[in-house]
């Protein structure tokens, strides 16, 4: 018996996460994207994080990468601010 | 597996985290943390000398799985202050630096900043089932 072959997955790159959380939150900005193609640290900037929780900032942005975090991307450092905490 | 069906294992950890004050649960024990955001987490929360409770859940992965689906946070560690989810090493990291995390505690701010890689932790392990739990 033989097993069809996993799809292959590249290993995400700090670009990806960026472009994936700017097309998933309209008007944000990733100012800061590093990875090593396991863990991760992004920066992300976006007014509608205004009067939201730290928690759900944080889920906004876990709900993109869902089902691949502690997978794909083994680990994802975030920090979520508004324009005005970002100054 | 139906939601509906019996499910000890969640409900024992919903117990606890109704239960304890201050709960982490955690990749290894504080004295022993298999993680480094686990153990970047104990060390900020032993720099607040704050008294917590803390769960390992590596020995069987059905711990992680059940608490993350009561939770909704994907991630270890979890700190939850009286049955809520504060956060994980992230937030609890940014929450020490603006002084929240004192707040939430409801202990006195640290002097100094919370050591980011601490050689050694202090405090010796909780368990739930810590004879000193009561």
């Amino acid at each position: 018996m033989s097993l069809d072959p996993l799809p292959v997955l590249n290993d995400p790159s700090p670009d990806e996460l960026r472009e994936r959380i700017e097309a998933a939150i309209p008007g944000s900005r990733v100012t800061e994207a590093d990875g090593d193609g396991h863990h991760f640290r992004v920066t992300v900037i976006s007014d509608s994080f205004e009067g939201v929780s730290r928690i759900n900032r944080h889920r906004t942005i876990n709900e993109i990468f869902e089902g691949e975090l502690g997978g794909r991307i083994h680990a994802l450092s975030i920090s979520c601010q508004t324009s005005e905490e970002a100054k | 597996m139906s939601e509906t069906e019996a499910n000890p294992l969640r409900e024992a950890i919903a117990g606890a985290i109704a239960e304890k004050e201050v709960l982490l649960f955690m990749k290894g024990t504080p004295e022993a943390p298999m993680c480094g955001f686990s153990a970047r987490t104990v060390a900020t929360l032993e720099a607040h000398e704050a008294t917590f409770f803390s769960v390992d859940v590596l020995p069987d992965p059905r711990i992680r799985e059940e608490l993350s689906a009561i939770s909704n946070w994907p991630t270890i560690p979890q700190l939850f202050v009286k049955g809520e989810l504060v956060g994980g090493c992230d937030i609890i990291t940014e929450m020490a630096d603006t002084g929240e995390l004192a707040t939430v505690l409801g202990v006195k701010a640290p002097a100094q900043p919370a050591p980011k890689a601490p050689e050694t932790v202090q405090a010796p392990p909780l368990t739930i089932g810590d004879a000193t739990a009561e």
